[in-house]
């Protein structure tokens, strides 16, 4: 996997421009879009006032316990104001730094055979531009002429440049980016304004943010506990009056703003904003905050062989002698042959054989001649200094080139070479001068962790399936090998829209990777479709997410992100309700104790004084959302296990928790409290 | 001993929930099955007769349309006789006509399974009215109940519709609560229930005056008055009554006859989603919060009244004020507990007179309404929250939740959202009315915090549909039966409705299947996230109220 650029959670901008915005975000028009908090900003304005003109409401006597009031019901919607400003400045800074590689750029336009320069925002779709060396590319486009090698990084961070040509999987270009060598001909493909880039932007900046199903499935909740607590502590009123015991209403205020879920109110969007932002800190572009949760939900994962599970150039896995040879000359000759091969598939053999710890007599290819691979004679190897010569190539080439020496071919190299083509691999022959030693069996191998991290998807229960264009045999050795739960040999683009519908229609959710256009529309009938940066446009176009890296295998971690999103906000919630329980236990006496003293039975956290029992579930509440931050940004830790598992653990460490901490944290904070009051 | 008789109880009733689980299963799960041999030719009669002759599945919204228009038709036709049933005939000791707005509220009250009496039945109904409205409702409103519940399930398990209501509608009736009634009937007049048309006795007493002794069809009226959940009794003083309920082994089978059928319907639902365990979690949730309810009762009404103790009074007995001799602290606890559980409402003991701490138990039980629950919505409710547990919970799984199989999303969370804001509101907001106007204050008969728990005991009960009455109110004024009945029609119907939309929509939803990393809900894990889900989203929002109730008025007395 590529290596990912962390950047830093916390800035001094980000900080402070946080800190404005929540202040700004006060205002009370958007802040409905938030009912929760906005309820809360209705106390304070009604506490304000009571504040304001006490005389109005005959609470001179209690004017100092109502400005404390006061200010930590002001300082709650502050906090998750500053919560939501926090996560989306983050998103901003990316999009600052975007914003400065979409520049405006001098184009070279072709019209009409001659060259005019123009503008990058004039160009339109259709438009044809030469890129020359050292040029940055003036907008999406396809390559229709030409090679070039492109420098991506203004957009994935890779600072390898990538080649780019015409025809082909590898023909999309980015606008933004520069080429370093070479020339182009570029047929733009969009318009001003619709690039991949602004898309980008307005992605990351949180602009076109809409809430996910899922989020807006919570707010509904969060919404009627709201409504339902609002009857609770206004039917109070009357009722308690009833029994002689006055309410203020800056008390029952409190005991409303304890009761609502404030702190997952409060944490909410933040924790919708900061889950894209760690898939695009992951420099994955997702196009949809939805794309990430049903992530979350992906049932079957479908994954390309080559480039995904296996890395695609074949290696060295076993030496098979031939005729009476032994093992051990094989080896040796076989890495003689390849002590000078920069291939990769040369340096494998040479691995191979310090793997097995075979010796071989490294000093018989000093000094001797390297004889490269040609697609003439499809066999390299090395002419020693003593004349002798070590040869590895096609199984043909080799016996007729051992032939044309006089030699015999051993009666079952053709029956080992079948073999090994049988089951997917390549037989490489290896000889010297007229003998043959054996076979190398070359096969494509899988990359290292790849079944331990299919391991993990299963626990998750999620059911992989490879595709690949192999044979069934082939396809059946690496299936095995990798670990994944199915397989689809000699798969075409149109086996892969099959499969997809076939699990879709069980239910299940399906997650795919894709590059070609001739992926485009499994990609798009897919859940969970994952681009690659490197792929055509179509394909970036259907697909629901783009990986800048274009590493197709970290449509695996996307998944983690995706279940770690939602356990957030599930943890977030449950610890939220949970809190009321102790909230209760704090106020109810405090609220009633004056006219019922009785009620000091009730008061179990032993609070020093109902006004700081009410003082203190008040800062327990307000602080609790900064204190929360973090975890909300950051989401909370996710290890592969079973649900079973994670919900036990969860529960314990939220719902119980959530039931636990405050008593602590009220009792704590009204210790210090009972100080002054 | 007290303990011993309790436990008893429970154990012939668990015993009985496997059988009769899988009894209602075979009614409606509308596959061929042996009971159709019995009543197969029964029911086609009746099809035949009422033009039923294809009995497709329905939508939702027509299931729904066709439970509350039947329902509307019932509640005219009994109001129209109790309006008129002094010239209707069998009404041998010559009642009036009821007045209206009283009529109001006892056709609501009948129809919505919550039977809240405020008349009393020996002075206020004819033998007509008894049987034809009374009676007849309990059975209708019973199997109402039951067809909703059983559409709702169906809905949630994914069968192919929630089914035909009048299909249902007619097996409940003829498969269930008849056959049931006509047996328990006969075995109350074994055990010297009165069953007869004949008028009040007159008799000499010795002291040599005359009394009235009010007599009736008593036996039938009983069994489907506890076999429905409904409550509404005979007389005026209910199960208390030595004619309603003359022994203990009477007390006895009128618990199981209330307790039985709500109890094996977790059982039945268990069977629908085809994995047994899904009912025993939803059974032993019920069963969890109703022994800790129980308890709480029993404790506190053997301890007796602390004021009366203090007197010096022996109160080995426990708090027997209210309460029959012939029954005693344990018979009286359970029956309170299981009538506010299963929503019944019928009273072997005054419940005015509990102790302040017992007196919790009734209302509680009302107030979350899905500890078993009437026919049917108990087990609507406890799923819905189960439904809510799985929403709040199954987040921290990191995926979407899904129940049974089906995603839970914004369109489920409104409608639960309207189910759940209901209950609460209707309770409060009325009670805090009734505190606010003179009209609803005079009906107040304790002061302070009595006085409170008499009136939300009023409205929870109402809204709850249970029927039971705190007593100690005078309740049968214009205010109080209009805003009961507003109260218990707004119960019944609002989360009926908004819960078999639940079930329509989730029924559309294709099932996702089941993995190792699905949420699961048929384990014990989940059976404590649903009890956490009921105490501090149904319970939580009661607190104030109880304690500024029951609470003070214990922290009071002590």
């Amino acid at each position: 996997m590529s290596t990912v650029k962390r950047k830093k959670l916390l800035t001094g901008p980000i900080l402070l421009s946080a800190v404005k915005d929540s202040f700004i975000k006060l205002n009370p028009v958007t802040l409905i879009k938030n009912p929760v908090m906005f309820v809360v900003e209705v106390g304070t304005i009604i506490v304000l006032l009571m504040v304001l003109a006490p005389g109005y409401f005959n609470a001179e006597q209690s004017i100092g316990f109502n400005i404390t009031v006061l200010f930590i019901l002001l300082f709650t919607v502050l906090f998750a104001n500053f919560a939501e400003a926090l996560a989306e400045g983050r998103g901003k800074a990316q999009a600052d730094s975007l914003k400065k590689t979409k520049q405006d750029i001098t184009a070279n336009k072709l019209v009409g055979g001659a060259v005019k320069t123009v503008s990058s925002s004039e160009l339109r779709k259709g438009d044809i531009v030469i890129v020359s060396q050292g040029e940055l590319i003036p907008g999406d486009g396809e390559v229709i002429e030409g090679l070039a090698s492109v420098d991506e990084s203004a957009i994935t961070g890779e600072s390898a440049p990538v080649i780019k040509e015409a025809g082909g999987d590898f023909g999309s270009v980015t606008g933004g980016t520069r080429v370093v060598s070479d020339e182009i001909k570029v047929k733009i493909t969009s318009d001003p304004g619709e690039s991949f880039l602004d898309r980008m932007i307005s992605l990351v900046e949180g602009a076109k943010r809409q809430k996910t199903p899922n989020e807006i499935a919570l707010n509904t909740l969060l919404i009627s506990l709201t409504l339902i607590f609002l009857i609770v502590v206004v039917t109070l009123r009357p009722i308690a009056t009833y029994l002689g015991v006055d309410l203020d209403i800056p008390v029952m205020i409190a005991l409303l703003v304890c009761l609502i879920p404030t702190t997952i109110g409060g944490l909410l969007s933040a924790i919708g904003i900061a889950g894209m932002d760690r898939v695009t800190q992951f420099n994955v572009l997702a196009m949809s905050g939805k794309a990430v949760e049903a992530a979350g939900d992906i049932n079957t994962m479908i994954l390309d062989k080559t480039g995904t599970i296996t890395f695609g150039n074949r290696m060295a896995s076993e030496f098979v002698p031939v005729g009476n040879e032994s093992e051990a000359e094989l080896t040796a000759w076989a890495t003689i042959s390849s002590l000078k091969d920069e291939t990769p598939e040369g340096r494998s053999v040479v691995e191979l054989a310090k793997k097995l710890e075979r010796s071989y007599d490294g000093k018989l290819a000093e000094g001797g001649e390297f004889v490269e691979f040609k697609a003439e004679t499809r066999m390299s190897g090395i002419d020693l200094q003593d004349g002798r010569c070590v040869r590895k190539g096609a199984v043909d080439s080799v016996k007729k080139w051992v032939q044309s020496k006089g030699g015999v071919i051993p009666a079952n190299l053709d029956s080992n070479s079948d073999a090994i083509a049988r089951m997917g691999g390549t037989p490489l022959a290896v000889a010297v001068d007229n003998r043959i030693y054996g076979l190398i069996y070359l096969k494509d191998t899988v990359k290292p962790g790849m079944k331990e991290r299919f391991d993990e998807l299963r626990k998750m229960g999620i059911k992989t399936i490879m595709c690949t264009g192999d044979n069934p045999l082939t396809a059946a050795t690496i299936a095995r090998e990798a670990g994944v739960d199915d397989f689809i040999a000699e798969s075409t683009p149109e086996d892969k829209i099959a499969v997809i519908r076939r699990e879709q229609n069980e239910g299940k959710l399906v997650a795919m990777t894709g590059d070609g256009t001739n992926d485009a529309p499994a990609l798009a009938q897919a859940d969970v479709g994952l681009a690659m940066n490197s792929g055509t446009t179509a394909a970036k176009e259907a697909a629901n997410m783009v990986d800048l890296d274009s590493d197709p295998s970290k449509i695996i971690e996307v998944v983690a992100i995706g279940k770690q999103l939602l356990m957030t906000r599930g943890a977030l919630t449950t610890f939220s309700i949970a809190n009321d329980i102790a909230k209760y236990f704090a106020i109810i006496p405090a609220m009633f104790m004056i006219a019922i003293p009785e009620m000091e039975a009730l008061n179990v956290m032993g609070l020093g004084s109902p006004s700081s029992a009410i003082i203190s579930a008040l800062i327990f509440n307000a602080i609790i959302i900064p204190l929360l931050i973090p975890l909300a940004m950051k989401g909370v830790s996710y290890k592969a296990m079973s649900s079973t598992k994670l919900l036990g653990r969860n529960i314990f460490i939220y719902g119980l928790g959530g039931v636990v901490v405050p008593f602590a944290g009220i009792k704590l904070i009204d210790m210090i409290v009972s100080v002054w009051i | 001993m007290g303990i011993l008789q309790i436990v008893a109880v429970i154990v012939i009733l668990i015993l009985l929930v496997k059988p009769m689980g899988t009894y209602l299963y075979h009614v409606f799960s509308n596959e061929p099955n042996r009971t159709d041999r019995w009543f197969g030719g029964m029911e086609k009669g009746v099809y035949k007769l009422i033009g039923l002759k294809k009995r497709d599945g329905m939508s939702w919204k027509k299931y729904a349309l066709s439970f509350v228009l039947t329902n509307i038709v019932l509640v005219t036709f009994s109001y129209i006789v109790l309006r008129l049933q002094r010239g209707l005939p069998l009404n041998p000791n010559g009642i009036t006509d009821m007045e209206q707005t009283l009529s109001f509220n006892t056709v609501i009250s009948f129809m919505t399974n919550t039977n809240l009496q405020h008349y009393s039945g020996e002075t206020g109904l004819s033998y007509f009215s008894q049987m034809a409205v009374i009676t007849m409702m309990m059975f209708t409103s019973a199997a109402s109940g039951f067809s909703v519940a059983v559409a709702f399930v169906r809905g949630i398990t994914g069968r192919k519709s929630v089914g035909n209501f009048f299909e249902d509608f007619v097996k409940a009736h003829i498969r269930v609560f008849i056959p049931l009634a006509l047996l328990v009937s006969l075995v109350l007049v074994g055990l010297h229930v009165p069953q007869t048309l004949k008028p009040s006795l007159e008799v000499t007493t010795l002291e040599g005056q005359t009394q009235q002794i009010a007599i009736g069809p008593v036996a039938s009226l009983e069994s489907i008055k506890h076999l429905g959940t409904n409550g509404g009794g005979f007389f005026g003083a209910n199960s208390s009554h030595p004619f309603e309920n003359p022994n203990p082994l009477t007390n006895v089978l009128e618990i199981l006859s209330m307790w039985m059928l709500p109890a094996s319907l977790p059982y039945m639902y268990g069977l629908f989603a085809k994995n047994k365990r899904q009912g025993w979690v939803i059974f032993t949730a019920m069963m969890t919060l109703f022994v800790l309810l129980l308890s709480l009762n029993f404790y506190a009404e053997s301890k007796g009244n602390p004021a009366i103790n203090a007197l010096g009074i022996e109160s080995s007995q426990g708090s027997m004020e209210g309460k029959e001799v012939r029954f005693g602290i344990p018979q009286s606890s359970l029956f309170t507990s299981v009538t506010t559980a299963a929503t019944t409402g019928s009273v072997n003991n005054m419940h005015d007179t509990l102790t302040p701490l017992g007196g919790i138990t009734p209302l509680a039980l009302m107030m979350l309404n899905n500890v078993f629950g009437g026919k049917g919505v108990g087990l609507i409710n406890m799923l819905m929250y189960a439904i809510l547990g799985v929403f709040l919970c199954g987040l921290m799984v990191g995926r979407t939740p899904e129940f049974l199989g089906r995603k839970i999303e914004a369109k489920e969370m409104k409608l639960i959202a309207i189910a759940i804001l209901v209950h609460p509101f209707i309770i409060l907001v009325p009670t805090a009315a009734a505190f606010l106007t003179d009209l609803g204050q005079g009906a107040i008969t304790n002061t302070g915090f009595h006085g409170l728990s008499q009136v939300l005991y009023e409205y929870v009960s109402s809204a709850a549909n249970n029927g039971s009455g705190f007593e100690g109110l005078a309740d049968n004024t214009t205010f109080w039966n209009v805003t009961t009945g507003i109260v218990m029609l707004l119960g019944r119907y609002v989360s009926m409705i908004a819960m078999l939309a639940v079930a329509g929509s989730l029924l559309k939803k294709k099932p996702v299947p089941e993995t190792i990393g699905t949420f699961r809900t048929d384990n014990g894990l989940f059976t404590g996230i649903l009890i956490g889900t009921v105490v501090i989203i149904g319970a939580l929002t009661f607190l104030p109220v109880i304690v500024l109730g029951p609470i003070a008025e214990y922290l009071t007395l002590r």
